[in-house]
């Protein structure tokens, strides 16, 4: 363990990600998809830091840049207070074992040609160079068994098991090498109701038991309410609001994540009742100007529209709204 | 007369030497202007059981017992013509994803106008207008030009607005919905289906909501039925069966999902997995994952009974627990 008590795990700074390059000479002009804008977060250890947001928000993207998979176009990101996007691949190494991903559709991330002994042995050939066999195959047991499979299925096919089985094999392939953190992109969202307590609860265990730090992306909010501890809600690319899930439950300030709970479909017999917001989301190719949720939001004035709201601390959350500066929500 | 009424109804999948009964003995009724969850997980045989009302089973499914009945006809014996004129015009159908609904290369104006002549003896300029009103129903700013548009210009929420205007094209009785909102974010979801519920009420259209996602249900029908491998486990009042489940099954549903006041515990869940089709238990088909189960549910399959219209099939219900003394004891 290297860093100091107060270091984050992982520390994203100003991250932008845009995708396009927006015609050069002589080629035809592709628009530039603007996926994050200057997002910056701290995930600190043993947190379950939850990302929520609607399709296109660039939660997705923002995993796959923390984990390696897209680079950032610019800004920095740090891992115990390394800076891990400007190294090369076999610097990354030692980074890679300790962080892993948890894909959203267990039909499309496991290999249909492998078994799942040589799906779980696979990462341990490629970082544990020197282990023996015998040891590999004790391993391979144990982490199945840890995350509630039957360590016989070995020998099987991906396409011989449920939705929540391969992804409870997903889940046992990450946990392979012992990784600190967990990247899990909507790891429930394909599954039934009933499979997706049993998945979460794997995941609380694994964590309970290995000490995991997790990023969870999703967008159903009850989940994020029964499971995380930090929560960043998104929108279009930007963090509006960030906060403990406690906080950001009991009192929303942000007008897009008031509207986004609101919705939340309730078993109370309230009936339907949630925040109605004007129009859609705008498309990531060509952002309003000032605050992204500007065309959206009630609150909305000249300065929303002129100026970008930076995330600032307001009571026991942080909102980039100028609405919540200045009382007018 | 109930509106719909379907009576033991049976459907079968013949694949070469073995036969699938996705449907066993399935009955429900729809009155005019009712609201009717069907709720269950992937394979439960929600969809085939509201698939089989139009006929719109994929080979080789068929219907190979029972009746459905709309206002007294046996719709299920209809040949293709006669089923033409129930489809699409008197019972009309929301499918899950929009953009396999709409036809691609047609505009939005071709493809309404296409269903409404294919229906009614009117002119192209009526035709125009009546798709026009039906757009300003469901909300879609500036239906005009929205008629010119392709649907790979509209966004996923306006999509299946588009979607729902020309399932009320024709001023349908029923109109049956599966998983309507599943591919939608959740703030469209609720303009959806806050959209759906209020159409349903003003022009007295009945609702069949196909679902798994019980929070849904419990806001926009009036009554529900939960299916479990191909038969139905419990029905009811909306409010009666989310407040006051019966089966085993329905109750590990709704344990299932986080609790209020709960948060960071582990969440309940029904152990095992739904059975395939080919191979289910004897007896009661929930009983390898049910703490109730005894020798006895492997023996019989429990009829769907019970009191003032929650019907529920499970052979020990006396022996189970009320739903808030056990949610309490967590």
């Amino acid at each position: 363990m290297t860093g100091s008590s107060d270091t984050p795990l992982v520390n994203i700074l100003n991250v932008e990600k845009t995708f396009g390059d927006g015609g050069g000479f002589l080629s035809t002009a592709q628009p530039i998809v603007k996926a994050l804008n200057n997002v910056s977060l701290s995930i600190e250890k043993g947190d379950s830091f939850c990302l929520v947001g609607e399709s296109g928000c660039g939660k997705s993207t923002l995993a796959r840049t923390v984990i390696g998979l897209n680079p950032p176009s610019k800004g920095e990101i740090h891992y115990q207070g390394t800076r891990i996007d400007s190294l090369s691949a076999k610097e990354r190494q030692p980074f890679k074992r300790k962080m892993q991903m948890i894909f959203q559709n267990p039909y499309a991330s496991l290999n249909p040609r492998m078994t799942v002994a040589q799906i779980l042995e696979e990462p341990l050939k490629i970082h544990e160079k020197g282990m023996s066999k015998g040891a590999i195959k004790q391993k391979v047991e144990e982490v199945m068994v840890s995350v509630g499979n039957d360590p016989a299925w070995g020998p099987r096919y991906p396409h011989e098991f449920s939705g929540g089985q391969r992804q409870r094999i997903s889940i046992a392939r990450a946990l392979m090498l012992d990784p600190e953190f967990v990247v899990a992109d909507e790891p429930i969202s394909a599954l039934d109701v009933s499979i997706q307590a049993q998945v979460l609860n794997v995941m609380m265990d694994a964590q309970e038991k290995r000490n995991l730090t997790y990023l969870f992306i999703t967008h159903d909010l009850s989940i994020v309410e029964h499971f995380g501890s930090k929560v960043a809600v998104m929108y279009l690319g930007t963090v509006c609001e960030l906060a403990d899930v406690k906080d950001l439950f009991d009192a929303p300030r942000h007008p897009y994540t008031q509207a986004l709970l609101s919705a939340i479909p309730k078993m109370d017999g309230s009936g339907v009742n949630h925040i109605k917001m004007s129009g859609e989301v705008p498309t990531a190719m060509d952002l309003p100007s000032g605050c992204v949720f500007h065309p959206r939001c009630p609150y909305a004035n000249e300065r929303c529209r002129r100026d970008i709201p930076t995330l600032a601390d307001n009571g026991n959350t942080k909102t980039a709204c100028f609405a919540v500066e200045e009382g007018r929500v | 007369m109930a509106l719909l009424e379907v009576k033991d109804l049976e459907v079968e999948f013949p694949l070469g030497r073995i036969t699938l009964q996705a449907i066993r003995k399935v009955s429900f009724s729809l009155e005019k202007g009712e609201r009717l969850g069907i709720v269950g997980e992937s394979g439960a045989g929600k969809s085939v059981a509201a698939f089989s009302i139009l006929n719109l089973l994929s080979r080789p499914g068929r219907i190979s017992g029972g009746e459905i009945l709309f206002e007294g006809d046996d719709i299920s014996k209809f040949d293709d013509r006669q089923m033409r004129s129930i489809r699409g015009n008197r019972i009309s159908m929301i499918f899950q994803d929009p953009m396999m609904t709409l036809n691609p290369v047609l505009t939005v104006a071709t493809q309404m106008i296409e269903c409404l002549k294919a229906h009614r003896k009117i002119s192209k300029k009526e035709a125009w207008d009546i798709s026009v009103s039906k757009l300003k129903e469901v909300m879609i700013p500036s239906p005009e030009e929205r008629m010119e548009s392709y649907p790979h210009e509209l966004s996923g929420g306006m999509r299946q607005r588009v979607v729902i205007a020309m399932a009320l094209l024709t001023d349908p009785e029923i109109i049956i919905a599966d998983e309507p909102t599943t591919a939608l974010d959740v703030t469209i979801q609720a303009e959806i289906m806050v959209l759906m519920l209020d159409l349903c009420k003003s022009n007295n259209v009945g609702l069949i909501l196909i679902t798994h996602d019980l929070a849904v249900v419990s806001q926009v029908t009036e009554r529900i039925m939960v299916m479990y491998a191909g038969r139905v486990v419990e029905e009811g009042g909306t409010k009666e069966v989310i407040t006051n489940p019966k089966h085993p099954y329905t109750r590990g549903l709704l344990k299932a999902l986080p609790q209020e006041n709960t948060a960071g515990s582990r969440l309940n869940q029904i152990r095992g997995t739904m059975p395939s089709l080919n191979a289910l238990p004897k007896g009661c088909a929930f009983n390898p994952r049910c703490d109730f189960a005894t020798k006895e549910c492997h023996q019989v399959v429990p009829k769907l009974e019970g009191r003032d219209g929650h019907n529920t099939a499970c052979i020990h219900l006396e022996k189970i627990p009320s739903f808030k003394s056990e949610l309490g004891n967590q």
